[in-house]
């Protein structure tokens, strides 16, 4: 194992037993914060018993959908406006705005839209995430040096052939990072949605245990999502750094 | 082969008349911005012209690139995600070739190329000079009748381009394909052609078509002999008001 990587290991192992020292010494109240062994014994009981898989399926069902759409979405939509110059021109100045822009204001209206339901969190979802995709594929396709398009024209490829077998393969790896930061926006969007008001889902378990005083389900779920997050986000990291290491990009 | 692009809307280049025979290595050369690599763009069919007529055999070129004709640019053209191998598979999958026949072609290629171990290497690990060679094999496994060249060995140092020329030399030999290699340094020229076309400042019309009278058996040692400082000599008397005439274009306030 390399130094690094024990080191990350040995920071988060000295961080976990602080809390767990703090809580049991009872410097944290148990009304503040439970000991990270009993949240996971509590999310340990939670699964169990069966009381969780319906939220879980249901947070990530969304997020499932809000990911992909964006996805299909993001790249088909920076696909046509990086063919368009001048569209691109316009709407630069546009994109770079949208960051701005807290797109849970808009929650509300997508509830009395489509009403209390799972579409306006996948909406929320979608709207944060779709953005950042566009962005990922403009600059990928900014990547294809033009001495690559020749090739493929002196090589007789057809445009669907180009695009496919050397237009993508070039963008892949900035793709790829649109697709990271598309997952963990959805996720911050739908579960932040389920906090403001829904009818189900792990962000309103976590908020419906907030105001029930209910300390071990609260934190059981908040360490799943967490869990759940650095898991997905870790992997597709150490995917995409074996990508761009091949090339030599880092 | 017969070329004659006119006027293009941008007036790239002047009259061109060129006749290149099967099997020979015909260089251009000329000042910066006379339209060499425009004129390798037009024939390779990339380029659009206005006037004139091109034909390789005999069958014209129109819009599109012509079928039997490989090219090389100085740009690193591999393919960061394909191994060295798999870009030089590349155009051979793109074709349908069969599986058993891009083996034995690929790895003929990597031998000749000096590629061996690296077959497995991604482009990022290589070299400059390794890199171009990858991009030479491509072209090469494809057996192309017509290798535009421009100006492959550009970003190279000398001694690796000296090194390459020999290569190419060898591999026009074995491969008995014709070349047509735009460059803009006069010894690459006087070393590796047969014939050499010298381009006036832009609108590019060949000035002289110099003959070097090389044995078709050569290689870069003959830079040692005398006929090689008189032909670059010779390029050079050529080029050198083009070149500053070119040069003060450059200059002038657009």
């Amino acid at each position: 194992m390399r130094l690094a990587t024990r080191l990350r290991i040995g920071v988060l192992v000295a961080t976990v037993a602080l809390v767990e020292g703090l809580c049991r010494a009872g410097v944290i109240g148990a009304f503040t914060m439970i000991p990270p062994s009993e949240m996971a014994l509590s999310l340990w009981r939670l699964l169990r018993a069966g009381q969780v898989q319906a939220d879980m399926r249901r947070t990530l069902t969304a997020v499932g959908i809000a990911v992909g759409s964006s996805i299909v979405v993001g790249i088909v939509a920076g696909a046509v406006v990086h063919a368009l110059p001048r569209l691109r021109r316009t709407i630069d100045p546009l994109l770079a705005a949208y960051y701005s822009v807290p797109v849970f204001v808009f929650y509300p209206m997508f509830i009395v839209i489509f009403g209390l339901n799972d579409i306006p969190k996948v909406m929320i979802g979608f709207l944060y995430a779709v953005a950042v995709m566009i962005i990922n594929t403009l600059n990928g396709l900014d990547r294809v040096a033009p001495v690559l398009l020749k090739t493929a024209r002196v090589l007789r490829m057809s445009r669907a052939a180009t695009a496919l077998r050397v237009v993508l393969p070039c963008a892949a790896p900035y793709l790829f990072t649109g697709i990271k930061l598309a997952i963990a926006y959805s996720f911050i969007g739908v579960v932040g949605s389920e906090f403001i008001l829904s009818s189900g889902g792990l962000g309103y378990q976590i908020g419906f245990a907030y105001h029930d005083f209910n300390n071990p389900t609260m934190y059981a779920l908040i360490l799943f999502i967490l869990s759940f997050v650095l898991v997905v986000n870790m992997t597709l990291h150490a995917w995409e750094k074996a990508l761009m290491a091949r090339r030599g990009l880092r | 082969m017969f070329a004659r692009p006119g006027q293009a809307s941008l007036h790239a280049l002047g009259p061109i008349d060129l006749d290149l025979q099967t099997g020979e290595f015909f260089a251009v050369v000329g000042p910066s911005g006379c339209g060499k690599s425009t004129l390798l763009d037009v024939i390779a069919g990339l380029s659009p012209f206005t006037e004139g007529a091109i034909a390789i055999n005999g069958k014209p070129v129109g819009q599109g690139v012509p079928e039997g004709l490989g090219a090389v640019f100085q740009d690193d053209a591999s393919f960061p995600w394909l191994t060295v191998r798999d870009n030089i598979a590349f155009g051979l999958r793109q074709r349908g070739v069969g599986q058993a026949e891009i083996r034995e072609r690929v790895t003929g290629a990597l031998e000749l190329m000096g590629l061996t171990d690296f077959a497995r290497a991604y482009p990022a690990q290589l070299s400059g000079g390794m890199r171009q060679r990858v991009c030479i094999a491509r072209t090469l496994v494809l057996e192309p009748r017509l290798i535009l060249l421009d100006e492959p060995f550009g970003a190279l140092d000398q001694q690796t381009r000296l090194l390459m020329g020999d290569e190419l030399l060898n591999l026009w030999r074995q491969t008995r394909a014709t070349v047509l290699l735009i460059t803009h340094a006069l010894d690459e020229a006087a070393m590796l052609a047969d014939r050499v076309g010298v381009m006036s400042a832009r609108p590019g019309r060949f000035l002289e078509i110099v003959e070097t009278g090389w044995p078709r058996d050569r290689d870069s040692t003959i830079v040692a002999r005398p006929e090689f400082g008189r032909i670059t000599g010779r390029l050079w008397s050529l080029l050198r008001g083009e070149s500053l005439k070119a040069l003060r274009h450059q200059s002038e306030p657009r």
